[in-house]
């Protein structure tokens, strides 16, 4: 499976954003074998930013460790309506994606 | 013909070269992933590798999970710190092969505060250490684990 698209909602409430973000990956460890007894090679995401109206919040280095079809929830004090959410990632392949989202 | 065949797999050669240089290079662009610390086999090793030397116990730092975890793929963690000043939320799981999930950096308006899916290969301790103020904070969880979570 290769990665795939990614899902993202941002909600304002009672002073705090709250950002889930779910992406499609498959997150091989490395250590599963495949059908055809051979070793799947590794291939997870490394690399994770979060950003709120271009200013990075979070910075995430994660490993193979994360579950397939990673899904982070972040919390950031503030934010209003309309503030723009992007999301980014790496993988050990040199794959990368990224999304947007406006906080409702 | 056999002349023809050297200068295909040389060309070839030169294609996979340029592809390799290609995929390597957003990798070296970014903040580097810390290879040292992800490919540490036991806890010790890994929190030596992202500098941690030792940590005070904290109860301000709250890990919600599940006690038994019925399917090892995907286990929710819920992770809080009420320590002022928090700067960063490490997460490891001891008994994995290799111990450390991930590391979380947080600046501006974040919230020391992450949830995520993780894999856990059998019954363990969750490890999590947050930074604040140039001090380590560390809570453990155990969690039970009725099926693995690397055998996909």
């Amino acid at each position: 499976m290769a990665a795939g698209p990614m899902k993202m909602r941002a909600t304002a409430l009672g002073g705090v954003t709250d950002i889930r973000v779910l992406m499609a990956h498959p997150m091989e460890t490395g250590q599963r074998k495949g059908p055809d007894g051979k070793i799947v090679p590794p291939h997870f995401i490394q690399n994770l930013t979060v950003k709120v109206n271009g200013a990075t919040v979070v910075e995430a280095q994660i490993s193979q460790a994360v579950s397939r079809n990673p899904v982070f929830s972040f919390r950031v004090k503030g934010g209003t309506k309309g503030d723009k959410v992007e999301v980014s990632w790496y993988d050990n392949q040199g794959e990368a994606n990224r999304t947007e989202a406006t906080v409702a | 013909m056999d002349n023809e065949r050297r200068s295909l797999l040389k060309a070839a050669g030169a294609v996979t070269a340029v592809l390799v240089a290609g995929l390597l290079k957003p990798l070296t662009a970014l903040a580097a992933w810390n290879k040292e610390a992800f490919g540490a086999k036991t806890p010790a090793a890994a929190m030596k590798g992202i500098g941690v030397a030792d940590a005070a116990p904290s109860k301000d730092l709250v890990i919600d999970a599940p006690e038994i975890a019925e399917n090892g793929a995907v286990v929710p963690i819920e992770i809080a710190s009420a320590i002022a000043g928090t700067r960063s939320i490490a997460v490891l799981v001891d008994k994995n092969p290799f111990p450390l999930v991930g590391r979380f950096d947080f600046s501006g308006g974040a919230l020391p505060f992450v949830k995520l899916n993780v894999k856990i290969g059998e019954t363990s301790d969750v490890r999590v250490i947050a930074e604040a103020g140039g001090k380590h904070y560390v809570a453990t969880k155990n969690i039970k684990v009725t099926i693995g979570g690397c055998g996909g």
